[in-house]
């Protein structure tokens, strides 16, 4: 595609700023060698070169518009401003914004303009970050694969015939083509982690209540979390930094203390204790993807880690347990959209999302509530303990995130199945509610990158930064960008 | 008829008057004249991403009430989602409790019997419709000022028989209510709401009948009672035939003075209730719940009895100024005035004259007192000059006398008041009685 070849031209005489960490880039706008407005033009460039194809975003914010921001971020940087400031950066579009239109991807939002930012808007446009961007996604995070957006799919940048992975398809492949620094994603089942892992970048699921869901739009409320993606743990860190924090509009929002993520991070992992549930390799997971994680696990022993098997039985009733939880939520969170509102009525939503309102409906009714709902946050209990009793040993777990590397389109799409079964190594996550940081690992020999995960305490997000901080130093796949890829 | 019996649960909604609304931070304004859709913000419009934050008040004052009707306290409690489509519920869901509410049981004592309760649960209030006619189109607009207003609602078992009984538990219910102070209750304006479900059984029945008609609309304890009147009759005559009531939900309308069908209840509405994710399960230690027992205001009875003891009122003279919080506190102001004690005024007159002269609103309290003194200072009439009046009276009115003779009674009183106003309100009372019936019996 010519769009895609402009883009690599542009690339070879350009700068390639946004190739660069968050911290080195701040450090570059505090020394007044480069400019936010410079980023933003490039992170144009790059948009204006790939969206065609790629559509990773369902709404871009006027350029001038966003220059102008730029600009005044130039003028009023001091050498207290956030690394952020200035910075500029898309979300997913289940958060509300505003000054850009929210769609959820969903076309029963299609004209709806938000009359208050979500608290991560917030939170960001407080240091100084530039929203430029309103990224596609499976519509209301209905989906493995964006295929199930009511907008233009996103393509993934490795192999524009595969998904990028959903529901967060358009942030993760916005990073992967170096759109900007960062993205903000939201993680129900899966949603931050998938995504990257096909799309081979770093992405980080927060623990629940971490960041304030206010403004989010909910799939399924016990479930939704609100984290950074980015090319690196550490950019995740910077990021969470600026984004963590308990909210007076979060009821479900932590008061634990928020940590500064991105310092203390080593390159030795001496004393670092990780468990390896062996159930998550067995059949099911694709061998080059085993074989990857199995190197990757060599790798953290190399760096010091101890790395032990263990046995965590639970993983094949995750799926199950998630497909009560997540659409008996979503049944009830997406009762508004009723028609009366909002422009467009219900026969708007896609096939997935009147499925997973549909179960969820059931599952809700008198007579079946203590058979599924009920019975399901039982199991979560369990679960709970299951994660419990092996985090309480080991700092970290590590597992894939995906059973096999970015599929086909229509492969998700004509079988729900299989769709659910994508995220059967998310979900238990977001059922306990424990964070997880997911980072690439290597690349197939069609080369599609892979992903695992190190999946850590409530509140450990800094434990799992710094142990992907030290893997990142010690390997070079988060540094891999689409530029090789056949079109 | 009176082979059969009432059977009656009482509903009520009792909006609180918090600062500000249940989840939100809009302010709480029940007044009824202000404009449509001022009041509202992302979360009382349940406006995408939003989320509920629960007022703390609220929920304390839901507590208190608790406390005051002799609930038993939740340890731990929750809300949870009801669903439902209406267009004046804008998230498709009500968040209220289902089955872990605040309070459990307690009660309310009438002349009639305890009337037990239920639960005591805590709840968000809707938007409210205007049918009208819009650019000659007939239209239905939401107006969400009431959306997400603190509600509580108090569930009684089916211990009312009467519709006497029905009336009193309420009036005792909304003092209490209103002495807690955590409600204007003011059933005009809709912040205290009663829906009565009612049934009839053949006296001497004990098992529940099998369905039961739920009366909406009403905003008095006459309409309640007088619905419930309505509605026995009409289950009787429907029972009579050997048929069963329908069961339903039924709307007082006040210019038929008659109940009027809604809406036919088809089994149970299936409200998929669930837990409500974006709140926290709450939990409350005992010694939470004492401090919130300490800080209650004492309530009526309390009152009444207090106020009985230490100014030797009667029970009537006690239940009146109770029962009205303004002449109770313009009672309690003037009892000790300076002036009230010196001129060595007795309680029970003050009560008497608070509770029924026509006191100008707008006079003080020193002015009241002025008043009652000076109707204490007896201008002492000769007995000549009290019979000089009474003659004069019997002649004036000699069908009177003649109809007192034949044996009315009641016409004394009649004599009575003619002489009091010939004598302008001067002299002794009890001596113009006397005289008189010394006159008539003559």
């Amino acid at each position: 595609m010519d769009s895609l070849s402009s883009m690599l031209y542009w690339r070879q005489v350009n700068k390639n700023l946004l190739d660069l960490s968050i911290l080195e880039l701040a450090k570059r706008l505090q020394d007044k060698s480069i400019t936010s407005v410079e980023l933003v033009d490039e992170s144009y460039e790059r948009m204006e070169a790939s969206e065609s194809v790629i559509h990773a975003a369902i709404t871009i914010r006027d350029k001038k518009e966003a220059l102008a921001l730029a600009k005044k971020a130039d003028e009023t940087r001091t050498a207290h401003s956030s690394p952020l400031h200035g910075m500029p950066y898309v979300v997913k579009d289940g958060y509300v914004t505003k000054d850009l239109r929210t769609t959820a991807a969903s076309k029963v939002l299609d004209t709806f303009m938000s009359p208050y930012n979500a608290t991560v808007i917030e939170k960001l446009e407080a240091k100084g970050a530039i929203l430029i961007g309103k990224m596609n996604m499976d519509a209301w995070g209905h989906g493995a694969s964006t295929e199930n957006t009511d907008y233009p799919v996103t393509k993934n940048p490795w192999d524009i015939t595969r998904s990028a992975g959903g529901s967060g398809g358009g942030p993760a492949a916005a990073i992967a083509l170096r759109y900007v620094p960062f993205a903000i994603g939201e993680d129900t089942g899966g949603s931050i982690r998938l995504p990257a892992a096909w799309c081979g970048i770093t992405s980080l699921k927060v623990t629940y209540g971490r960041v304030s869901r206010y403004g989010a739009i909910a799939y399924a409320s016990s479930l939704d979390t609100v984290g950074p993606t980015a090319k690196t743990a550490e950019d995740c860190a910077v990021v969470l930094e600026a984004i963590a924090g308990v909210d007076p509009k979060d009821a479900t929002s932590s008061p634990h203390a928020v940590d500064d993520y991105a310092n203390g991070m080593t390159k030795s992992l001496t004393g670092k204790r990780i468990a390896f549930p062996t159930e998550y390799y067995k059949e099911g997971l694709d061998t080059e993807i085993k074989a990857a994680i199995f190197k990757a696990r060599e790798q953290f022993v190399s760096l010091g880690a101890v790395v032990e098997d263990v046995s965590m039985p639970l993983l094949e009733f995750g799926v199950p347990v998630y497909y009560i939880l997540a659409p008996s939520e979503t049944s009830s969170n997406l009762g508004r959209y009723d028609g009366v509102r909002y422009g467009n009525g219900r026969e708007l939503f896609t096939k997935e999302t009147s499925r997973r309102v549909m179960t969820g409906t059931y599952a809700l009714s008198s007579g079946y509530y203590d058979a599924y709902y009920k019975k399901a946050q039982k199991a979560r209990t369990v679960f709970i303990k299951n994660y419990a009793s092996i985090l309480s040993k080991y700092d970290a777990i590590l597992a894939p995130v995906t059973t096999v590397p970015a599929t086909k389109f229509g492969a998700l799409l004509e079988d729900p199945v299989a769709n659910m079964m994508m995220d059967v190594y998310n979900v238990t996550v977001n059922i306990v509610g424990v964070p997880s940081l997911a980072l690439p690992c290597g690349f197939t020999k069609d080369g599609l990158p892979m992903g695992m995960q190190l999946i850590g305490n409530m509140h450990g997000e800094k434990t799992l930064i710094s142990l992907g901080s030290a893997y990142q130093s010690a390997t070079d796949w988060h540094t891999k960008t689409p530029q090789g890829v056949t079109i | 008829m009176n082979e059969y019996e009432l059977v009656i649960g009482m509903e009520i909604h009792v909006e609180l008057k918090t600062k500000s609304g249940m989840f939100c931070a809009c302010k709480n304004d029940q007044s009824l004249d202000k404009k449509p859709n001022i009041y509202t913000c992302p979360v009382c419009l349940g406006l995408p991403g939003a989320l509920p934050v629960p007022n703390k008040t609220a929920i304390d004052w839901t507590i208190m009430l608790g406390l005051a009707l002799g609930s038993e306290i939740a340890e731990v409690s929750k809300f949870d989602r009801k669903h439902y489509f209406y267009p004046d519920l804008p998230k498709g869901y009500q968040i209220s409790q289902y089955d872990m509410p605040l309070c459990v049981g307690g009660f309310v004592d009438t002349s009639f019997g305890k009337v037990r309760l239920h639960r005591i649960h805590l709840e968000e209030d809707t938007g409210t419709l205007k049918h009208t006619l819009l650019d000659g189109k007939r239209v239905s607009l939401v107006d969400f000022n009431r959306s997400g207003t603190p509600l509580v609602e108090i569930v009684t078992e089916p211990d009312i028989h009467s519709s006497e009984q029905a009336k009193e538990f309420l009036k005792t219910l909304h003092q209490i209510v209103r002495f807690v102070g955590i409600s204007d209750a003011d059933m005009e304006k809709g912040s205290m709401r009663l829906e009565p479900n009612i049934s009839v059984r053949r006296k001497g029945a004990t098992e529940m009948p099998k369905y039961k008609v739920e009366v909406k609309n009403i905003n008095s304890f006459k309409f309640a009672a007088a619905a419930i009147e309505y509605e026995f009759n009409r289950h009787v005559a429907i029972l009579e035939k050997g048929e069963i009531p329908v069961q339903e939900t039924r709307g007082w309308n006040e210019d038929k003075n008659a109940t009027v069908s809604q809406r036919v209840k088809e089994g149970a509405a299936d409200y998929r209730y669930f837990p409500e994710p974006d709140i926290p399960p709450l939990r409350f230690t005992k010694e939470y719940i004492e401090t919130l027992r300490a800080a209650l205001p004492k309530l009526a009875d309390e009152v009444k009895s207090d106020v009985m003891s230490a100014h030797g009122l009667n029970e009537y003279q006690g239940k009146m100024l109770v029962e009205n919080t303004i002449k109770l506190t313009k009672f309690q102001t003037i009892v000790s005035l300076p002036s009230i004690q010196r001129a060595n005024v007795s309680g029970p007159t003050i009560a008497n004259w608070i509770i029924n002269k026509d006191i100008d609103p707008s006079s003080s309290e020193n002015q009241i007192a002025d008043q009652i003194i000076a109707s204490q200072t007896i201008v002492v009439v000769s007995d000549d000059d009290l019979m000089k009046a009474i003659v004069e009276v019997m002649e004036a009115n000699p069908k009177a006398v003649a109809d007192f003779k034949a044996g009315k009674e009641p016409v004394k009183m009649f004599l009575f008041g003619n002489v009091i106003r010939e004598l302008k309100g001067k002299g002794d009372k009890e001596r113009v009685v006397a005289l008189l019936e010394e006159k008539l019996a003559a």
